[in-house]
């Protein structure tokens, strides 16, 4: 009940409401943008300068980088807990460790011990060393695999793990193995150039991929003269974005042609961008591939002030964990700075993308074909193939292989052919059990069906997909439902929460495959909903697996949960 | 997208044939055609728009792989669409089984057993989850408002849409992801703790009960209140004019909802949803009470409201409406009409305003009739007046969403406007480019293409640096100019002094600035001015609005959509209440009453001889009464004893009366000096016309009995006239509208009954049937010829400012949760829990200067009086300027301001004094740097 108006019984409020801004923290935060830009499409970018500088971002930078970008406290908060590689630390909380290992327990890694890392490494690093689990890191050839701060370590031990923490080492530019001198030594270039002379129509380009059959080799396979053509219809200013956040578990081979040859990649996207007249490109990168990011920060400035990309601007944007921006519309929206949420189609990219403009988005390795195919003409690309199908395919490969590592095969091989023909064939002890077409998302398939052919449009009809082609090869020390399990929990950490069918639902099914036995019946129900009514493709694919195993491992369902 | 070009869709929905308008969604066209189509994170309201995050209204589209979600999904011609397929009933089945899973127990505690939510697992029939719980978040009640129950919540995102999108408070954001996605405020704080400014618009947009108004629940958050009855009316706070639900229990206010009016689009502010319950305080009056013989009036003199028998006795209402008449008749017959005065309020109904005047003009026999319009707008209207022949807005707030360019100046509307505010920034987000004007910093800062911190009172220098800027250049509209306006030629010539480069030092900004700015206003396709009271409560206040006049004028930018002139209006009846003539210069209409013509008109409409002189204003009257010329007053509903500048003497002339009569809910500070102090009806409790800002006529309705024995004011009102010898008969407020829309063109074609069907009408309207016009001016001025007049406006100094000893300058002005005097919002629960006392704002400089902590306390000491109260350290605040809201009587920021008049509008200058800010209490401790 009220006192008397006037009685002051109650202490006002010192402040305006809320979190003030600590004019100390305005000066750190103003200090580390420098002239940078202030725009919102940045605040990723802002926060990876005080997440790198600070190790963390405190409330009060936080409060401060929203001051001096215009943005509200609640729009910068959102963003930094939504990406697995930024630590929000709030006023009276204490800031991590100066060191983070991450231990990559995607299946791959999984498999090759991931889960002994977690238990052992905290003895061998002591409590000054924080331990995270973390998603695929792309090195799934050389599993396990650990990132110290986000230098990673192959083949992953305490011990080596410990040494790297102790070097105290950072990432640095990698050296590529064909660098931009040698690239153009080698005729690199040339296409472009004949290009921006007016050597080249569009029109020819363009029906040189189509006769290629090149498609898009993210994983959704959509033609990519297609794509280019309907970009170029849609009203200017057009943008480019190339899909460098290869995450689906399994996948590296968009990390092998950078590591490799990065210049045959940005040629062939500046080629893209002269096709559609993108105003300008933004690369976005995963942020677990920094060495990478590094190295084409100089090419690009290389190739720049050769004056090759003229036609356009390049923008280099990284990620900051989170395998949902793999989502071609999730990542435009955390090239926008922000959540990375999938949008609804429609509209699609191509009409609506980028800050709202047409949009033409292509995956790293698409875009790394375009030069041969039209050196070389579309008929080299075509030419490779087996069971009808045409062109080559770069699977990734591993598991339970002798050599893995990313493949370059005809498309249509089988994956029996894969392992014997490419792979060396499996691993001591390991008997051929099942296998994983397509990455976390493409389902399981047992051996019986090793000889279907990998492609596009050709495993559909058994639930599964071959997407980006990360094949994970399982043996008979594998648990299928161990396997699923892992799987699924993957996909209720990477949710980005949007919808219910995939957030609730991911979460669930974690819980009731995580207990014996397996309610098939509301399971079932529960991948339907999924599969029928989740906004994106993450969600409608994180039930394959899961049906794979009621499909064709009906045995394992009666053995208990396995472990490795 | 192949419905966005203006053309009709045909297409199949559950094997029927049928067509959507363009945009039309499939969830709109079911709803349209019959079928429900559950939903949860969409809200079909103004402002919503679909997010189809939830997958509760799937349907089944033919040919496509997956299903649609029918909320956000328009439709293509041809397609096929199925809405109550198995395969859709099954999946929008599952989603809610998904969810209610984690939901509280129903019976035992779902914060709201009847929620949006809940309603549709009964229609659907799901009563059980089959699915294994999660952990979920802890109850937080940290604001006096709001109950959050993040345990309900199922993140459909609708409270960060109302937040975000719709008021562009920007507070509430959706954190982490996946399963561990969380509604959070700003930093994930407690909301209490938070930004948040309470307008609710969470709660009224949230399906589960996870946000609640804190009324509703009880200790366990389980709530426990429903309406029984619901009552719509409009809001009795600022000018805006929000139209809002009463939600009734046993005749008290249970909560109030946001309805979908022409100014509000169903939004509120806190103290429109919040801030009701000052109805039902116990300090009420409730019944009429007579001052104690012998009991002296002493200036100052502080009265507990709760106990007023210190003073006063209890009377019949015979006894007191004899004494309350007798007193008045007794000067008026012995001293002559002018030794009366009445001051009316904005606070009013139109009804109730416009018989007040006429009281005073029939009954009394004097123009000496006034209100606080004279505090606020004063010399906005004077300008208008003479530029353009027109005091009212030339165009609706709302029309912000036409204009490219929107220039908001002296006005702090989030805190003042906060709905219209709502609409700035929606605006602001879709592009158009935000201009704000003013010495402190604000919430639209954030939102501003420029925001021109100027110094304090350079308004002037700093607005025909512009005019410079836009002459020099020939940036103007020749032929708007030559159609539309003289004087333009004096004007050009008397601007040319003003470059940038010399006003800039003046005013503070810099010279590119001033000249970028006054090139995006000119150039703008549709530009609209804003202004509050930072522009007009000035001793030069007229001439600041005289050169936003200008501006608008020579750019052309007036008479357009998404044009205009809007003097942001204060109160929600002051517009309607000086339409109604409580002004002393004007009849109803703003018709003077100096001239003869009018005069015979009003004479014979109300059967009496009328006074040919204009009467005196707010502070004239004050010192009349110090002069012995006025005796007696009259006051319904204001507080001229918190709202006068230089309260001394304001409280000492009321005082000084000999008959003084109040009108009002609560014994406020100025029914201390009460002779009769009588109960009156609150908003709530009466029916009657009220007139916004966006000169629309709103209907408000009785929704609650009058306390004890308060009586409705103009019935009131007529008992002391008939007392006073005039033969009045009204038996119901719309026979008193009927009578004065009868003698104001401006309400032509608007019929009481009228307002009552479509609750609001904006004038003027060309007809019964047709709406009123949101824009005028599009042909000419209401000035001879049509032609709106250009007046040149000189550079005048603040009449008082700093120096050696009183070195800072004072500005005061008012809080997002108090309202005038506070006489309402301080009785109220939540806003009074939300600011609860007095404080002085100043920069984080100024208090180290000071050598004190935010939080200590100072006292703050003008020419003309003293106060003490607490610092609030606050960055919006420029050094050398010390912020003091006038509404807290326990440090009285009109004890300090300045009663100097500007000489045209005689508005005070309560935004700029001299004054000294000292620490007082402990020693002061040394700073630390």
């Amino acid at each position: 009940m009220n006192d008397r108006p006037g009685s002051g019984r109650r202490r006002p409020p010192k402040t305006p409401k809320g979190r003030q801004v600590d004019p100390r923290a305005l000066d750190d935060v103003r200090a580390l943008l420098g002239d940078r830009p202030r725009q919102r499409d940045l605040l990723i970018e802002h926060l990876h300068l005080i997440q790198d500088r600070y190790g963390h971002l405190s409330a009060a930078h936080l409060a401060a980088l929203a001051q001096e970008m215009k943005l509200a406290l609640a729009e910068v908060y959102e963003v930094a807990t939504f990406y697995a590689h930024f630590d929000v630390v709030k006023e009276g909380d204490a800031p991590p460790p100066t060191v983070t290992v991450r231990v990559c327990d995607s299946l791959s890694c999984a498999m090759a011990g991931a889960e002994h890392l977690v238990k052992d490494l905290p003895t061998k690093l002591g409590a000054n060393v924080r331990i995270l689990r973390a998603p695929c890191m792309g090195a799934c050839d050389q599993a396990p695999v650990c990132a110290v701060g986000h230098l990673q370590v192959k083949q992953a031990t305490p011990e080596n793990v410990a040494t790297a923490v102790k070097s105290g080492a950072h990432p640095h530019a990698l050296k590529p193995e064909t660098d931009y001198d040698t690239y153009q030594a080698k005729g690199g270039y040339r296409l472009l150039a004949d290009c921006l002379n007016g050597k080249q129509t569009r029109e020819t380009i363009i029906k040189a991929v189509d006769d290629a059959g090149l498609r898009g080799l993210g994983g959704a396979g959509f033609p990519t003269g297609r794509k280019w053509t309907l970009v170029r219809q849609q009203p200017a200013p057009r943008l480019m974005a190339v899909n460098g956040d290869e995450g689906e578990p399994g996948t590296f081979k968009d990390r092998h042609y950078l590591e490799r040859d990065p210049h045959r990649f940005l040629e062939g996207m500046l080629i893209a961008a002269w096709v559609v007249e993108a105003a300008d490109i933004y690369i976005y990168l995963r942020d677990e591939y920094p060495e990478i990011r590094l190295m084409l920060e100089k090419e690009i400035a290389t190739i720049e002030k050769a004056g090759l990309s003229k036609h356009t601007r390049l923008h280099l944007r990284r990620g900051a964990g989170a395998y949902i921006c793999g989502e071609e519309s999730a990542m435009i929206e955390s090239i926008e700075g922000k959540r990375g949420l999938p949008r609804h189609r429609p509209p699609y990219v191509a009409q609506v993308g980028l800050f709202g403009r047409p949009t033409l988005e292509q995956n790293v390795e698409t875009l790394y074909w375009v030069r041969d195919i039209i050196e070389r003409g579309a008929q080299w690309f075509m030419s490779h193939g087996r069971r009808d199908r045409k062109g080559v395919r770069s699977f990734s490969v591993s598991g339970r292989v002798r050599n893995p590592g990313v493949k370059l095969a005809p498309a249509g091989i089988s994956v029996r052919e894969l392992i014997d023909e490419f792979c060396g064939g499996m691993q001591p002890g390991h008997t051929f059990k099942a296998y994983l077409p397509g990455g976390a998302s493409g389902g399981i398939l047992p051996e019986s069906m090793a000889d279907l052919p990998l492609d596009f449009g050709t495993l559909e009809q058994y639930g599964c997909f071959v997407g980006s082609h990360a094949v994970v090869i399982l043996s008979d020390r594998d648990d299928i439902k161990a396997v699923a399990l892992n799987l699924m929990r993957f996909f209720e950490d990477e949710s980005c929460g949007q919808c219910t069918p995939c957030r609730v639902g991911t979460e669930k099914a974690v819980k009731l495959m995580a207990k014996a036995p397996w309610d098939e019946a509301l399971l079932d129900e529960l991948s339907s909903t999924m599969r029928d009514a989740s906004i994106c493709g993450l969600g409608q694919a994180a039930p394959n697996p899961l049906s794979c195993v009621f499909k064709y491992f009906r045995d394992e369902l009666k053995k208990p949960l396995g472990t490795w | 997208m192949s419905n966005s070009n203006g053309q009709r869709i045909t297409f199949t929905l559950d094997g029927r044939e049928v067509t959507a308008a363009p945009g039309e969604t499939i969830w709109q066209v079911a709803q349209r055609l019959g079928t429900e189509i559950p939903h949860l994170c969409y809200l079909p309201e103004p402002g919503y728009r679909p997010d189809g995050n939830c997958r509760a209204c799937m349907v089944e589209v033919e040919g496509e792989r997956v299903l649609a979600a029918s909320c956000i999904r328009t439709p293509t011609p041809g397609m096929k669409v199925k809405s109550a397929s198995e395969r859709a009933k099954a999946s929008r089945k599952m989603v809610f089984e998904l969810l209610l899973a984690d939901q509280p127990d129903r019976e035992t505690e779902a914060h709201d057993p009847q929620s949006k939510f809940w309603a549709w697992t009964d229609r659907m029939e799901i009563a059980t989850s089959r699915f294994p719980e999660r952990a979920m978040p802890a109850s937080d009640r940290s604001h006096p408002a709001m109950a959050v129950n993040l345990d309900a919540c199922i993140q459909c995102n609708l409270c960060v849409r109302a937040c975000r999108e719709v008021q562009v408070n920007d507070v509430i954001g959706m954190a982490g992801r996946g399963a561990a996605e969380k509604i959070v405020f700003d930093f994930d704080d407690p909301m209490g703790a938070s930004t948040c400014v309470a307008c609710g618009e969470c709660v009224q947009a949230c399906p589960t009960g996870a946000l609640m108004p804190a009324t509703l629940v009880d200790a366990k958050n389980v709530r426990n209140a429903y309406p029984d009855r619901q009552v719509d009316s409009v809001c009795p706070y600022c000018g805006v004019g929000c139209q809002l639900t009463y939600n009734i229990k046993d005749d008290k206010l249970l909560y109030v909802t946001g309805r979908n009016g022409p100014a509000n689009e169903s939004r509120l502010c806190v103290k429109g949803r919040f801030g009701f319950d000052y109805v039902h305080n116990p300090q009420r009056l409730t019944q009429p009470m007579i001052r104690k013989d012998g009991v002296p009036k002493v200036a100052n003199e502080v009265i507990d409201p709760s106990n007023p028998w210190t003073h006063f006795r209890t009377a019949t209402w015979e006894e007191a409406l004899d004494r309350a008449a007798q007193g008045l008749k007794k000067i008026r017959d012995s001293k002559g009409p002018r030794a009366l005065a009445g001051f009316g309020s904005a606070k009013g109904s139109n009804e109730e305003a416009y018989l007040f005047q006429k009281l005073v003009r029939v009954g009394f026999g004097s123009n000496n009739v006034d209100h606080c319009t004279r505090l606020c707008h004063a010399s906005s209207v004077a300008a208008l007046m003479e530029g353009v022949g027109s005091a009212a807005v030339s165009a609706t707030f709302n029309e912000c969403k036409n204009s490219d360019v929107i220039v908001v100046i002296g006005a702090n509307p989030t805190e003042n406007h906060p709905v219209a505010a709502t609409f700035f920034k929606n605006a602001a987000k879709r592009g158009a480019q935000l201009i704000v004007m003013d010495p402190r910093g604000q919430a639209l800062k954030r939102h501003a293409a420029h925001m021109l911190q100027f110094k304090n009172g350079t308004d002037v220098a700093m607005l025909n640096a512009m005019l410079n800027v836009i002459v020099t250049e020939k940036l103007y509209d020749e032929q708007y100019i030559q159609t539309y306006t003289e004087g333009f030629a004096t004007l050009a010539e008397h601007v040319k002094q003003f470059t940038p480069e010399e006003m800039a030092p003046i005013c503070g900004i810099d010279a590119d600035v001033l000249r970028t700015v006054a090139r995006k206003f000119a150039r703008a396709e549709r530009a609209i001015i804003f202004w509050g009271m930072g522009v007009s409560q000035h001793s030069h206040g007229t001439d600041n609005a005289r050169c936003l006049i200008a501006l608008a004028l020579i750019c052309g930018q007036v008479g357009r959509p998404g044009t205009g002139l809007h003097p942001l209006r204060g109160q929600n009846n002051v517009q309607g209440a000086s339409d109604a003539g409580l002004i002393p210069m004007f009849f109803p209409d703003y018709k003077s009453v100096e001239n003869g013509d009018i005069r015979t008109k009003f004479e014979t409409a109300w059967g009496t001889k009328l006074d040919p002189q204009k009467g005196l204003t707010v502070v004239e009257i004050m010192d009349a009464i110090h002069h012995g010329d006025i005796n007696g007053m009259y006051i319904m509903g204001e507080n001229p004893a918190m709202s006068d500048p230089d309260l001394n003497h304001a409280r000492e002339a009321l005082a000084m009366l000999d008959h003084l009569v109040v009108q009002d809910l609560f014994l406020t500070e100025t029914a201390v000096y009460a002779d009769v102090v009588l109960p009156a009806s609150a908003w709530p409790e009466k029916d009657g016309t009220v007139t916004n800002t966006n000169r629309q006529v709103q209907m408000g309705r009785t929704a609650l009995p009058l306390p004890g024995e308060a009586k409705l004011d103009w019935w009131i009102t007529q008992e002391i006239a008939r007392r006073m010898g005039v033969d009045w008969n009204y038996q119901h407020p719309s026979e008193i509208y009927t009578e004065m829309a009868s003698l104001m063109p401006a309400l032509n074609n608007i019929s009481w009954e009228r307002v009552e069907r479509q609750n609001s009408v904006t004038y003027p309207s060309d007809a019964p049937d047709k709406p009123g016009r949101d824009v005028v001016f599009a042909d000419g001025f209401p000035r001879p010829g049509g032609m709106a007049k250009l007046v040149a406006a000189k550079l005048i100094p603040p009449a008082e400012t700093p120096d050696a000893e009183y070195p800072m300058i004072l500005t005061t002005g008012r809080q997002l949760e108090h309202w005038h005097t506070g006489a309402m919002t301080r009785r109220s629960t939540v806003l009074d829990a939300l600011e609860p006392t007095a404080v002085a704002s100043l920069s984080r400089g100024q208090i180290a200067k000071l050598g004190i902590e935010p939080g200590d306390m100072v006292r703050v000491t003008t020419r003309r009086g003293s106060v003490e109260l607490t610092a609030r350290q606050d960055d919006a605040v420029p050094d050398g300027v010390v912020f003091i809201p006038f509404a807290f009587v326990e440090a009285a920021a009109n004890l300090l301001t300045n009663p100097v008049l500007d000489p045209f509008g005689k508005i005070p200058e309560f935004k700029y004094c001299a004054a000294r800010v000292e620490p007082i209490g402990a020693i002061p401790r040394v700073a630390a740097e």
